[in-house]
């Protein structure tokens, strides 16, 4: 049996009398790809925010790289490998396209005060290998003759490319992306697919929340469905899509 | 002439140190400090009331500024786990509390009577006649040295994350920066900076009073980053040279008009203020800021 990387345990969230997750479990095992779908607010991307630490959830438990991070703040979950991407993209506009992916290589020196006035050489080192490997990445996504342009002046699936590109900046064991094919036209997302199954190949786990079933289904190991803060199926993609109750949650009972 | 100019070139030099200090604090970091001028006035009572107790000038400089620095700080673990306004209540009325305590805490800083005949960096030896000269100098140097420290600062590493909080803090927050260590740093800096141009104010001036840290000086601090376009160091200092450029000529001008001096002093701040709204709608960057930054997203 392969290694679990992540392993999401009866974890409850409310808000106000509404219950965003109701003893929602998930687990994700090293290299696999997890489809996350459901209806429109049926706790998905706040399920994203409480495994990456940006929401603290009311209850449960949530395990990575077999530690317990339920509590610890957001960065430092980004720092163990657990990277996110948001739903509407995030870039940082009036920073370029380099710029934003060099911020996310991870064990930088110079991002403390003091490195960059007085260790200039190991910094300028640093920054050349961070440099390289922006390129490198940015060329993955077809980005690189963009690095310079402002970030605010992409296309909004370019900017979808951008996060994904940049939170691999990070080296995560586990990226959690959040409608990666959302303002993505067609052709790139075929693009976009072949990307990703790569990035498996190279050992990375997904989980991705995506509105577009065919792409999930192209793309899972597993699929969960939520509904109302509940997984409401879980297993195989073929299974679960032709499961009985997962219709009814789109189109309501009796449809 | 050469007074003139000497006298231009220290109080825009001195007041271009101070709105560095808060254009890596807004322009960079994206932090709203309106009470900015009461790291000013620390770094010049702390200085004098050191010296003329016999500390010499430079631990007392410091001591202005790693005891701002220390204000800042707290002042931003204080407030920025709450949202962003809160941190510009929080330091407008911090630096009121300040002046205040200064004006009634009389047995330590004679109040609005004000402190005087403190010493000055090498007034010995260069002597009373090139004084000012010779403070211009030094006041240009440090401004420099400023300068080049928090362009250092910029463009490396710990300014990116810097640009990147401003920009969007949660990005930052998802690529592993502890996002509020940062902002704490910016401000802790900034207000050291601000400490060190209240000295060299009070080195100037040779007598300080609490009434010299009003509110207003925050605000021009505001107006120089905002004019010459923030997030830009050399735009700042062009902001600087301006406004106390404009202040002077103006005040050159009086003469030749018949204002009262409050009358005249009131219509200087109506053509500020017009200044500034032209600018906003002409050239909303500023005047070295870069236009892409502002028309872009959004």
């Amino acid at each position: 049996m392969a290694n679990e990387v992540l392993s999401a345990i009866s974890v409850c969230k409310g808000f106000g009398g509404i219950l965003a997750l109701d003893h929602c479990s998930i687990r994700v095992e090293e290299g696999d790809i997890v489809g996350l779908i459901g209806p429109n607010g049926a706790g998905k991307s706040t399920l994203f925010d409480v495994i990456s630490g940006f929401l603290p959830p009311d209850a449960g438990s949530i395990v990575f790289s077999g530690r317990e991070i339920l509590g610890l703040p957001a960065y430092k979950i980004a720092r163990l490998g657990l990277v996110r991407t948001f739903q509407i993209p995030r870039s940082l506009m009036r920073m370029t396209v380099l710029e934003n992916m060099m911020l996310g290589a991870q064990g930088q020196a110079g991002e403390r005060l003091y490195i960059p006035l007085i260790r200039r050489h190991k910094v300028m080192a640093q920054e050349k290998e961070i440099r390289e490997k922006a390129e490198e990445i940015l060329e993955f996504f077809d980005l690189r003759r963009m690095r310079d342009e402002y970030a605010g002046s992409l296309s909004g699936g370019q900017k979808k490319m951008l996060e994904m590109a940049r939170a691999l900046m990070a080296d995560p064991r586990l990226l959690l992306l959040d409608e990666p094919f959302a303002g993505v036209n067609p052709a790139l997302a075929d693009r976009l697919i072949e990307r990703i199954r790569i990035l498996k190949e190279k050992g990375l786990s997904i989980i991705i929340i995506e509105h577009a079933i065919p792409y999930v289904l192209a793309l899972s190991d597993e699929l969960y469905v939520l509904n109302k803060g509940r997984v409401l199926a879980s297993g195989r993609p073929d299974a679960v899509i032709s499961d009985r109750r997962v219709f009814e949650a789109y189109l309501g009972e009796g449809a | 002439m050469l007074d003139y100019l000497v006298s231009i070139a220290l109080t825009a030099g001195i007041y271009a140190i101070f709105a560095l200090g808060l254009n890596l604090q807004w322009g960079y970091a994206g932090l709203l400090n309106f009470g900015h001028v009461a790291f000013m006035a620390m770094g010049a009572y702390v200085t004098v009331l050191l010296s003329m107790n016999g500390i010499p000038l430079l631990p007392a400089v410091l001591a202005g500024m790693i005891l701002a620095g220390a204000a800042g700080a707290f002042l931003g673990m204080a407030t920025l786990r709450l949202r962003e306004d809160y941190l510009a209540i929080v330091t407008i009325g911090f630096s009121e509390i300040l002046r205040f305590i200064l004006l009634n805490w009389s047995s330590l800083t004679r109040g609005s009577f004000g402190l005087f005949g403190y010493p000055r960096p090498f007034q010995d030896l260069v002597g009373i006649r090139d004084y000012n000269l010779f403070l211009a100098g030094l006041v240009l140097a440090v401004l420099l040295l400023v300068y080049m420290l928090l362009e250092t600062l910029a463009r490396s590493p710990w300014g990116r994350v810097l640009k990147s909080i401003r920009d969007d803090e949660a990005v930052a927050i998802s690529l592993g920066k502890n996002a509020f260590s940062y902002k704490v740093q910016a401000l802790a800096l900034g207000s050291a900076i601000a400490a060190l141009s209240g000295s060299l104010l009070a080195f100037y001036l040779q007598y300080i009073n609490p009434n010299n840290f009003q509110p207003i000086e925050t605000f021009y601090a505001w107006i120089m980053v905002i004019m010459g376009g923030s997030g830009n160091n050399r735009g700042t200092i062009l902001g600087a040279l301006i406004l106390w450029g404009f202040f002077s000529t103006t005040r050159f001008m009086e003469g030749y008009l018949s204002f009262s001096p409050t009358a005249s002093s009131g219509a200087r701040m109506v053509l500020i203020g017009l200044i500034l709204i032209g600018m906003m709608m002409f050239r909303p960057q500023g005047l070295l800021g870069r236009k892409e930054e502002l028309s872009i997203g959004k």
